[in-house]
This record gives structure tokens, sequence and C-alpha cells, in this order.
């Protein structure tokens, strides 16, 4: 039988806290260096120039007087918690919310809860979303993600039909991204959740926001469907912040697992070029 | 696609100089508003109050602002999404506004708006939030200073990038622009 190990829930405070601060301020180097691979192939002149914005913004970012972007987001955590791990000293949930609050207060980060209906910022940027799941072992890994409204706001789930297949699933997701147009602040990163159910579709698909950027799907048929959506999506004209060009987006990752014979489940969440996303492993 | 160097407050001859694609560098006074506060402004507006500045001639920047670091005027300051003024922008425009500047499409009762009385909405780039943030002299809350980040605030701005996205003609620089670069890839 294995052991249990105790971890002090200060330390994912602390974590937390870290990784917001870090995420607010200095790009993954991944999409980095796919922004600037693309300012490279870039053919419209408009196009580059925003790119090459984007990357000044990147480097003035970097200094860490001014965050990416104005909106640093809801804090979206996902936790794959080893089932050996014992949470001592606290509530987990609690310790999330207590490193949250510190980094948006200390970094200068914009706090951007607030009440549906009356719309009153909470002035506190919580409570964060959480998602769990268990896994073997007894390691703690944490992807911290600052979703931002914008990109947000230009998602969605959708039920298609088991008849709409392969082709069904590719032309909703086109679609669906240039309908949004320059609205998610393009070239965006599209994540898109195949299968599960209703609200796991979700959760996939903004899971699949989190891959390395450049990453397949290992399943060879995800992979030519990630690669048959960019290049349609590249192919729209749409272009860096819908200027017009040929980086519309920068990546299009999938996420499958089995549905119901009755259902085909089809999620897509859309990130923009400023995709702010650390993980760290406990 | 021409540039201009434009100071605000702008005029009926700044306006139709303009065509969607040109790029303009704005200076001077611009003001911020967001959701919460175009829902007050318009709200007032009903009960038959003020608007917290006389929008004649002036420039309204969708954005709510990351806080500002001691020392500094502002925090990051990139455009919000433009689409949520949608039902806000005409009726501000008819009272004398003359620009909007965000990201991402607008309706079309907006670009009507535009031609009927001269105005023109700018788009500026999504995300590019700290290169902006980093290029405003002057912030200072005017209004609805509860509301946090989507206060009312004059900012002071110098040669800020923004490219005419629809002009006073109904021209609309996305639709042109998705055009143009379809199937280039």
């Amino acid at each position: 039988m294995s052991s249990i190990r105790e971890i002090n829930v200060s330390i994912i405070e602390d974590a937390i806290y870290n990784l917001a601060i870090e995420a607010a301020y200095k790009l993954p180097d991944d999409i980095h260096q796919k922004e600037k691979e693309a300012f490279e192939k870039e053919k419209s002149p408009v196009g580059k120039a925003v790119l090459e914005t984007i990357l000044k913004n990147v480097e003035v970012s970097a200094q860490g007087v001014f965050p990416l972007c104005q909106d640093t987001g809801l804090a979206v955590v996902f936790m794959e918690i080893g089932q050996d791990v014992h949470f001592v000293e606290g509530n987990l949930i609690d310790a999330i919310n207590k490193g949250v609050e510190r980094a948006y207060k200390d970094a200068y980060l914009r706090k951007s809860t607030c009440d549906p209906l009356t719309r009153k910022n909470l002035g506190n940027n919580l409570p964060a979303i959480v998602h769990t799941f268990i896994v073997p072992g007894d390691k703690v890994k944490i992807f911290f993600d600052a979703k931002g409204g914008g990109s947000e706001s230009m998602s969605k789930v959708q039920m298609l039909k088991p008849a709409d297949g392969r082709d069904g699933i590719i032309k909703t997701v086109v679609d669906w991204v240039i309908e949004a147009g320059p609205n998610p602040c393009p070239p965006t990163i599209i994540g898109v959740g195949i299968g599960g159910d209703f609200e796991r579709s979700a959760i996939l698909a903004k899971k699949a926001t989190l891959r390395h950027l450049g990453e397949k799907n290992p399943d060879p048929r995800l992979a030519e469907m990630e690669e048959e959506i960019l290049t349609k999506l590249n192919n729209s004209g749409i272009g860096p912040a819908g200027l017009g060009g040929i980086t519309t987006s920068l990546g299009v990752h999938i996420e499958m697992e089995p549905c119901h014979i009755a259902t085909l489940p089809l999620a897509i969440n859309t990130a923009c070029h400023v995709n702010r996303h650390k993980e760290i492993l406990i | 696609m021409a540039e201009y160097k434009l100071k605000t407050p702008l005029t009926d001859e700044d306006i139709i100089k303009l065509k969607a694609g040109d790029k303009v560098y704005l200076s001077g006074v611009v003001y911020t508003g967001r959701d919460a506060a175009h829902m007050r402004m318009i709200e007032s507006l009903k009960q038959g109050g003020e608007l917290p500045f006389d929008p004649k001639g002036q420039v309204i920047y969708y954005v709510g602002p990351s806080p500002a670091r001691p020392g500094y005027p502002i925090g990051s300051a990139g455009p919000t999404t433009s689409y949520r003024m949608n039902p806000f922008a005409p009726i501000l425009i008819e009272k004398g506004l003359k620009g909007m500047i965000g990201k991402g499409k607008m309706s079309q009762e907006v670009k009507d708006a535009c031609v009927k009385y001269k105005a023109v909405y700018f788009a500026s780039i999504g995300g590019a939030a700290a290169v902006v943030g980093s290029a405003i002299k002057k912030a200072e809350v005017i209004a609805y200073d509860d509301l946090g980040p989507e206060a009312v605030r004059k900012l002071e701005v110098e040669d800020m990038p923004v490219f005419v996205c629809y002009d006073a003609y109904g021209n609309d620089l996305y639709e042109l622009a998705k055009k143009e670069w379809a199937n280039k890839l």
C-alpha cells in the first residue's frame, strides 16, 4: 500500500500566487516562438505590422510593469491531484483563492469578477474557477490559466448529431471562428473538445488551449483534423487583429473522449494570442 | 491607405477625409468607457441628466485598464471587444461623439450612425495592452470611480496608433481586409 503524502495548503497558495503573476507578465515561450514564426511568414503588410506590435508587447510586458493584457482574466485552475495526497493545514479551495487574491493585488492585475446581474465588480477577482482531477500517485500538477473575457465570449458548446461526423465538426469549428472574426484578438489558439457529454466537452476544449503550442494530438485522425482546421482558418483572410492576413490562428488543439451513442458534443474554446497559462508539478 | 496625425477634438473635416484602412496617430484627450459606464451614461440621459463629459468632437476608448503602479498614470490599456457597446454608440454619436476606439465588429446601426452623423470607428490591436498603456501620458478618473476599472477616465495620449475601421461612407475595414487576404496561404 502506498503511503499518504501530506502537502501543506500554503504551498498550493504560494504556487498559485507565483503562477498568476508570471502568467500575467511573461508570455509562454512556445507561443512567443510561434508568433515570431508567424511574423516572418505573414504576407499582409498590415498583418505583419500588427504582429510586430504584438511581439513588442511581449517585450514591454516582460519588464514587469505592464501586464501583457489589461484583461488579466478570471483565474482558472486545473489541478491533477494524486490520490495519495492529503492536504493539511487548511482548505484547498481557500488556499487557491488566497493565492489569487494576493497575486492580483500585489502585481497590479485587473480584478474582473462581478455580480452577473448588478455587474458590481467584486474587487478581488474571486472566486477562482477550479477543476480538480484525481489521478494515481502522490504529486499535484497545477495548470493556471488567466482567461480573458473577449476570447471566452467567442466560445460555445454545440450538441451535434452523430451523422454530422468529422466533416460536420470541422465545418462547425471553422464557421464559428470565422464568424467571431476580429473579436477574440486573433491570432487565436482554438481549443476543441469532442465527445464526453455537455459539460465534459467544454472542459476538454479549455484544457486543449493549455497544450504546448505546436504539439499535435497523438491520435493521427485528430492531428489531421487540427491541421485541416488551421489551414482553413489561416485561409479565411481575417489575419492578425482581424486587419487582414494569413495568420488568423496560431494553432488548433483537439481533445476527444468517448460519448453517448446518441450524441456528438462539440465545444470550442477560443484563446487569444496572449494565451496566459503556466504550470507546475508539486 | 493614407496615414494621418490627428488631434482631438475631431471635426467633420477630419472625419470626411478618413477612409477605412487608413492609419491614424491620435493625440490629445481620449475618454474611456466600457460596459458599466455606458449603461450609466445612457441611463443618465434617459433621466434627463448630463453626461460626465461633453461628447461633441470627442473620442471614447473602450477600455478597462489594469491598475496603475505607483509613479505611472495607468496600467495596461488595450481595447475591449466593442460589440457590447452597440446599443449605446449610436446615441452618443447623435450627441456629437466623433470616434470610438475598440476591437472587433460593431452593428449595422453603428455603421449607419457613423455615416449619418459623420463619425468613425477606429480599430486598435487587442492584446497589445502593455504597448498602449506605456504610451499614455496622463490619466484621471472623472466619473463613476466606484466602477473601478470601468470608471470613466480622461486620458492624454500621444500618437496612439489606430486604424479607421468604419468610416463615414459605410466602409468596413474588417470586411475589406478579409476579402483581400482570403485564400492567400
